[in-house]
């Protein structure tokens, strides 16, 4: 039976989705991580609210970045681990569709989730309310072009020996330029200057990525399974 | 001159080529080196603003652009051997990866080493610094990937992917940094850059980058020839190529 | 060679490190690859002679 393009698209989002709320538990666990994380840097640094906001977007930022890489390798690891991953690329539906289709779901799981979670880390860094529209939206942004650098990582790391690792060891130099600008957004929206640059760069790499990391993670798929 | 080309896909060619070519390039490239190094730091005279500190530019900005045009050589390299199959290609990547590391290194502790005089700290988040340190972690990334995988065909592949993911990447980390820098600009600092540079500045900088750039072929071909036999072991030229 | 040369006008620890460590990356350089380029002839060759005493 042939399943059209959408309908293959929707089916594997909803696989995800389903198997990913069967185990809140590992749907926390980013979350508590970006959580925990944020609270070691007053902890270690200050705990006047008056000085955490300077480095409030740089926190914030890394925080989320470390988060959005521990939840990268169950990606495409469970499916790998029981033989799934190799019935989709059998599948005959196109494995870039497939591709897509996982990296979608897994943004709508982790990424939105750090989105959402964010004004509360923001208040605990002592981030103004007039900054958390800015703020949401270059994470949005950030985390979804995260999650395609990851994909591609990913895909090259299934079933290596300290993968997880390797990952993060590959996907952050990758992803500098996102923090960068990610950080200048919401520091800019803070001390109510111009945010327009930096959140046009951050979509423009999102965009870019978007564009062309699924070819490059199916390519690493391929290179990994076959 | 496509015959050329087609004949670089193959192995033994390859090797062959290879060896031929390390004691002339060796040759210039110590020429180069040489008449750079004379020039440098006897001829040329001290910069007006840095002194004679400006001198160590003759190693610092040869070795930044050399770990630059290595990984450039290495994600071409790979992008041809991904895209065609020509393992002759994932050879050449192998063998250039440490070399541009190496590369990479010494063009940030030159960088330090000037730093220190020029700014009074061994380190500083200047733009091409760090630009250099995130190559260097693009670098250590491809070179892991590749040991990491049992399977030495499937680490050649997974590393060129990355290596070519990563060249795209360059332009754009290395933008984000000066965009970022010049928001953190603190009072005025002296630039680790070539300043405005007269003939006889000039000729021993061209001289020591080409210099370095025949040095990296040479070495290039030693680790190739390597890289070749490791990939070719079974094959029956390599009982002629090794006595 | 004038103590001017050598003292680099008051710069000399860091020019000459400098030198010294570019230099000490060029060897190592050359150095360890006619170390691999060695150790991979020789692995061919080993792997030669398995192949050919098993062929008998």
């Amino acid at each position: 039976m042939t399943v059209g393009a959408w309908e293959a698209f929707s089916l594997v989002v909803h696989r995800e989705l389903c198997l990913s709320f069967r185990r809140p538990e590992q749907l926390f666990q980013p979350l508590v991580f970006f959580l925990i994380v944020t609270t070691l840097f007053p902890l270690g640094l200050s705990l006047q609210l008056s000085a955490l906001r300077d480095i409030a977007p740089g926190v914030l930022w890394v925080a989320a970045l470390l988060s959005s890489l521990l939840s990268l390798d169950s990606l495409f690891k469970s499916d790998a681990d029981d033989g799934t991953l190799e019935q989709l690329v059998l599948s005959g539906q196109g494995l870039t569709l497939i591709v897509v289709a996982k990296t979608c779901a897994h943004w709508l799981v982790t990424g939105l989730a750090l989105v959402i979670a964010s004004p509360i880390v923001a208040t605990a860094l002592g981030i103004p309310t007039s900054a958390f529209a800015t703020m949401m939206l270059s994470l949005a942004l950030g985390t979804l072009t995260l999650s395609w650098l990851g994909a591609i990582g990913a895909g090259l790391t299934i079933g290596l020996r300290r993968g997880n690792v390797l990952l993060s060891l590959i996907v952050l130099p990758l992803a500098t330029p996102l923090l960068i600008f990610g950080a200048a957004a919401t520091d800019r929206a803070i001390s109510e200057t111009s945010t327009a640059g930096a959140v046009y760069f951050l979509a423009a790499l999102c965009v870019f990525t978007c564009t062309l990391a699924p070819w490059a993670a199916t390519a690493a798929l391929r290179i990994t399974l076959e | 001159m496509w015959t050329w080309f087609y004949k670089l896909a193959s192995p033994p060619y390859v090797y062959g080529v290879a060896a031929a070519f390390v004691p002339w390039l060796l040759g210039f490239a110590a020429l180069a080196i040489g008449y750079g190094l004379v020039a440098g730091l006897g001829i040329a005279p001290a910069d007006y603003q840095q002194g004679e500190a400006f001198r160590m530019i003759y190693v610092h900005v040869p070795s930044a652009l050399l770990s630059l045009t290595v990984y450039t050589v290495m994600a071409v390299a790979s992008g041809i051997a991904l895209i065609w199959r020509i393992k002759v290609g994932h050879a050449v990547a192998a063998a250039s990866a440490p070399i541009g590391a190496s590369f990479a290194i010494l063009a940030l502790v030159t960088g330090s080493l000037w730093g220190k005089p020029m700014w009074g700290t061994y380190w500083a988040w200047d733009p091409r610094l760090t630009s250099e340190l995130i190559l260097l972690f693009l670098y250590v990334g491809v070179m892991s990937l590749r040991s990491a995988f049992e399977d030495p065909l499937r680490g050649d592949r997974a590393a060129a992917l990355l290596a070519v993911v990563g060249v795209v990447n360059v332009p754009i980390v290395h933008f984000s940094v000066v965009w970022w820098n010049s928001l953190h600009q603190g009072a005025t600092i002296v630039r680790i850059g070539a300043p405005k540079m007269p003939g006889s500045m000039l000729w021993p900088l061209l001289s020591m980058w080409l210099g370095f750039m025949l040095f990296y072929g040479a070495v290039l071909c030693m680790r190739l020839q390597a890289e070749v036999l490791n990939r070719e072991r079974q094959a029956s030229w390599v009982r002629e190529a090794i006595k | 060679m004038t103590n001017d040369f050598w003292s680099m006008g008051g710069y000399a620890r860091y020019v000459w490190p400098c030198y010294g460590i570019a230099g000490a990356v060029l060897a190592w350089n050359w150095w360890a690859a006619r170390r691999y380029v060695a150790a991979a002839k020789l692995r061919a060759a080993r792997a030669l002679a398995m192949a050919s005493s098993e062929a008998r």
